[in-house]
């Protein structure tokens, strides 16, 4: 482990101070957590800080922050140490320590996934399809996207085996599983215990923004990703090759996924440029707006092929969409969207105790 | 300040009971400006500190639990205060709290179920989400959202009493000094435990050596103005509330951090190393406050609680870690505490230990010492098991008793008649109330229920006028 013992040990400082106090049992899961615990091991540490939603409630309830001696920011202990882990259990290490807190890098990236669809258009070409098949073949897509889609998954696979064992969980149940989808569907860890949301884009007031952006997010991003996994299943298993129609499934589910995470993404930079940086990781404030950005030219990049697909600019429109989404996929494990992951992971860990 | 931006009607403090009174005023159309002392991060007073609100309940009512009726509430209360308590103002904060609950979330205060450790108040005490500071927010939210101006780092230095009214209030604000001649004026500026001299000056000059729990901001310079006017005042003003706390709390503000629960489980000694009294005369809850005074009689204000390895997992923890030791020596000379006589100490009360197959740390289990003097009553184990593990205690004020008297109108009064435009709310008038003793969240609802009364009153005051 090469976690950073500097902001482990500042974790253990708060918690410490956190678990004399106990006023915020309430807002989320990390306090019953915390407070479950005599000592703070920096396994304890780094799944406390998977568990937070960074929902600031428990900051502007404190009664310690600074100025006060004990100087206390949970929600920024807790975020630093996530961060160091996202960076130190990612696969490859060094891949983590160079995107998550880079945004320049994510975008470098999504150039070079335009660049690398340009070429591949030009050079591979459409070996006689149609529509998008036109510009890029089937296959050459596949040959593209299909290393594209496994080594993210592979990777996150062997960071989730590293946090489980990081965090010491035990023998996986799928009942935690369960709870823990049900948790994370409703973000019932953003509502602030009492419904009334959470503390982001204006000091101490509790609201549903953060919640409804990032519930946006993710339902939009989930219903891209149901619109290709239908569309791969009607491509090989039902011989229905694209193009698709205005009312088929692949349309329907990619249209409102991609409208979805064009406003989940606008409004996300919106709030996170409106909250107090301070409250949030110590230096990944680039990284994120970065990554969210890129997520929403995924969406935004898709929304306008749809709409001009039968112009002169479509094979232009499709190669920049294609390189943002192979950029995007690349840098999942890297990213902040490794945080999903994560988080899924710290709650299966949470409903198992 | 011009004429058109005077306020109908000055709160003089910014906690529960300035902003309850604040709120009401607001909500029955007066022009409202709360003057608090302390900067913004540190609004709120001592009830940034507070975690609940004690209140009286026919069957289940928010986060509470079955009932509790006003007879069972003023027995506990009489119980805490030993009878000093006036019995009809006590009656009015009691029974006037259960509508206040609703009302509190109406006002954008939250609750929670009892903190994990207060099981024992789960029935009787509302627990707020995120403790004082979570409830001060909302009440500041609701009150600026109802148009009233707040003011910080606003220090009243003087309200001008002429016969039986308030003229004008003099303030300083950046270095400035401002005049305001209000119709009303609310007080709930707390009490004056922050102010040392004062302090030491009512109790004796032990009291330097006290910490203080909560807000610096609380240095009675209104109640000391208004005393000196005349106004009427209530509560003993050489006492004040203290318990026993860490002895590395800083001097103001530690708050509920700083607190140990691990005395019933270990031998205090002052600073020659000897015993002072029964560890283990009652349940820690009911003996907290009554630790605060035993300290404050030993010599420098200061004890020492030893416990052994078998002992640290039975209490609460607390912000600071214990000192450590692996013998007894050792502890003593980190603790600066003479090892020898230490080392007596420790061996007689071993010795006076009998069967201890008894012990339960939760209820009086009557595992007693035999033969000594202090005895230990209860939970009494041998030190024996290392590592050997110490905290300092220190003398922690809560709140002073003096204060100013009011009516059932939370009315002041001068002479025997009321002084016709002040009104008091919260720690500034407990007095009234809380002759001695205390009773958890009992604070925050005198607190709420005169900040209303005095908010309401004085409104109808500034309306009327």
């Amino acid at each position: 482990m090469q976690m950073q013992t500097d902001l482990l040990q500042e974790a253990r400082r708060q918690a410490e101070i956190c678990n004399a106090c106990r006023y915020c049992e309430g807002y989320c899961s990390v306090f019953p957590a915390l407070h479950a615990e005599r000592a703070f091991g920096d396994g304890d540490l780094t799944q406390l800080a998977n568990l937070c939603h960074n929902c600031r409630g428990c900051y502007y309830a404190c009664q310690y922050t600074a100025p006060h001696e004990f100087d206390l920011n949970l929600p920024q202990a807790l975020a630093n140490v996530r961060q160091d882990s996202w960076e130190d259990l990612a696969f490859p290490r060094v891949a983590g320590k160079a995107f998550q807190k880079n945004g320049v890098l994510i975008a470098v990236a999504a150039v070079i996934g335009f660049a690398l669809l340009f070429w591949a258009a030009r050079m591979l070409g459409s070996q006689g399809g149609e529509g998008f098949y036109a510009v890029l073949s089937h296959n050459a897509m596949v040959a593209i996207f299909l290393p594209a889609f496994v080594f993210p998954l592979v990777s996150i696979g062997i960071s989730l085996r590293r946090y489980w064992r990081r965090v010491e969980a035990g023998p996986f149940r799928v009942a935690q599983l369960v709870k823990a989808v049900r948790q994370a569907a409703d973000m019932r860890n953003l509502k602030g215990g009492h419904g009334d949301g959470c503390n982001f884009e204006d000091e101490d007031r509790f609201s549903h923004a953060r919640r409804m952006a990032h519930q946006a997010v993710m339902y939009g991003f989930l219903l891209c990703f149901a619109a290709t996994s239908v569309a791969t299943v009607m491509h090989y298993a039902l011989n229905m090759p694209a193009p698709y129609g205005l009312l088929s499934a692949p349309k329907l589910l990619g249209l409102s996924g991609g409208v979805l995470l064009v406003l989940g993404c606008t409004e996300m930079i919106r709030l996170k440029l409106r909250s107090d940086r301070t409250l949030g990781a110590r230096g990944a404030f680039g990284g994120e707006i970065a990554f969210v950005g890129l997520l929403g030219f995924v969406g935004l990049s898709g929304l306008v092929l749809y709409a001009l697909g039968q112009t002169a600019l479509m094979p232009l429109l499709l190669a920049v969409h294609l390189g943002a989404v192979l950029a995007f996929f690349l840098l999942m494990p890297f990213t902040k969207m490794a945080h999903g992951f994560y988080r899924l992971a710290a709650l299966t860990v949470n409903a198992g105790k | 300040m011009t004429l058109s931006d005077t306020p109908d009607l000055v709160v003089i403090g910014g906690g529960n009971a300035a902003l309850c009174a604040a709120i009401t005023a607001a909500e029955a159309g007066a022009r409202v400006l709360i003057l608090e002392a302390a900067p913004k991060p540190y609004r709120g007073g001592n009830s940034r500190h507070t975690r609940n609100f004690r209140c009286m309940h026919h069957g289940p009512l928010g986060p509470l639990t079955d009932s509790y009726t006003e007879e069972e509430y003023l027995a506990d209360l009489l119980k805490v205060t030993g009878g000093k308590t006036h019995e009809g103002l006590a009656r009015l904060a009691i029974r006037s709290s259960e509508e206040c609950l609703p009302w509190m979330e109406q006002h954008g205060v939250r609750f929670q179920p009892s903190l994990s450790g207060t099981l024992s108040l789960a029935r009787t005490n509302a627990f707020f989400l995120g403790g004082g500071k979570g409830l001060v927010n909302a009440y500041y939210r609701t009150a600026e959202r109802l148009g009233v101006r707040v003011a910080y780092e606003a220090s009243v230095t003087h309200l001008e009493l002429n016969d039986d009214r308030i003229d004008f209030i003099d303030y300083t604000q950046n270095g400035e000094t401002h005049r305001v001649a209000p119709k009303s004026v609310v007080v709930a500026s707390g009490g004056f435990q922050a102010d040392t001299d004062w302090l030491a000056r009512a109790w004796g000059p032990a009291a330097k050596n006290f910490l203080i729990r909560g807000t610096p901001y609380n240095r009675g310079v209104v109640l000391a103005d208004l005393l000196d006017q005349g106004v009427e005042q209530v509560g003993d003003p050489t006492q004040c509330h203290a318990v026993a706390i860490d002895g590395r709390a800083p001097k103001f503000d530690g708050g509920i951090v700083t607190r140990l629960d691990c005395v019933p489980f270990s031998i205090v000694v002052n600073k020659n190393a000897e015993r002072f009294y029964d560890e283990g005369e009652d349940v820690w809850p009911k003996r907290y406050a009554i630790w605060g005074r035993l300290v404050a009689a030993q010599p420098d204000q200061v004890g020492y609680v030893i416990i052994d390895a078998k002992s640290l997992n039975l209490f609460m923890p607390s912000v600071f870690p214990p000192i450590k030791a692996d013998t007894l020596e050792e502890l003593a000379e980190k603790m600066d505490l003479p090892a020898e006589a230490l080392a007596k100490t420790v061996a007689e009360f071993n010795a006076a230990c009998g069967d201890t197959s008894g012990f339960h740390p939760t209820e009086l289990d009557g595992v007693a010492t035999t033969g000594l003097t202090p005895p230990k009553t209860n939970w009494a184990r041998p030190i024996t098991e290392p590592p050997f593990y110490g905290y300092s205690l220190r003398t922690g004020v809560t709140f002073t008793y003096l204060g100013l008297k009011v009516d059932e109108r939370a009315q002041c009064a001068i002479g025997n008649r009321p002084v016709s435009n002040l009104w008091a709310a919260g720690e500034t008038m407990a007095g009234s109330i809380l002759g001695q003793g205390y009773l958890a969240g009992f604070g925050m609802t005198i607190g709420t229920v005169f900040g209303r009364i005095a908010g309401k009153e004085a409104a109808a005051h500034a309306n009327a006028n």
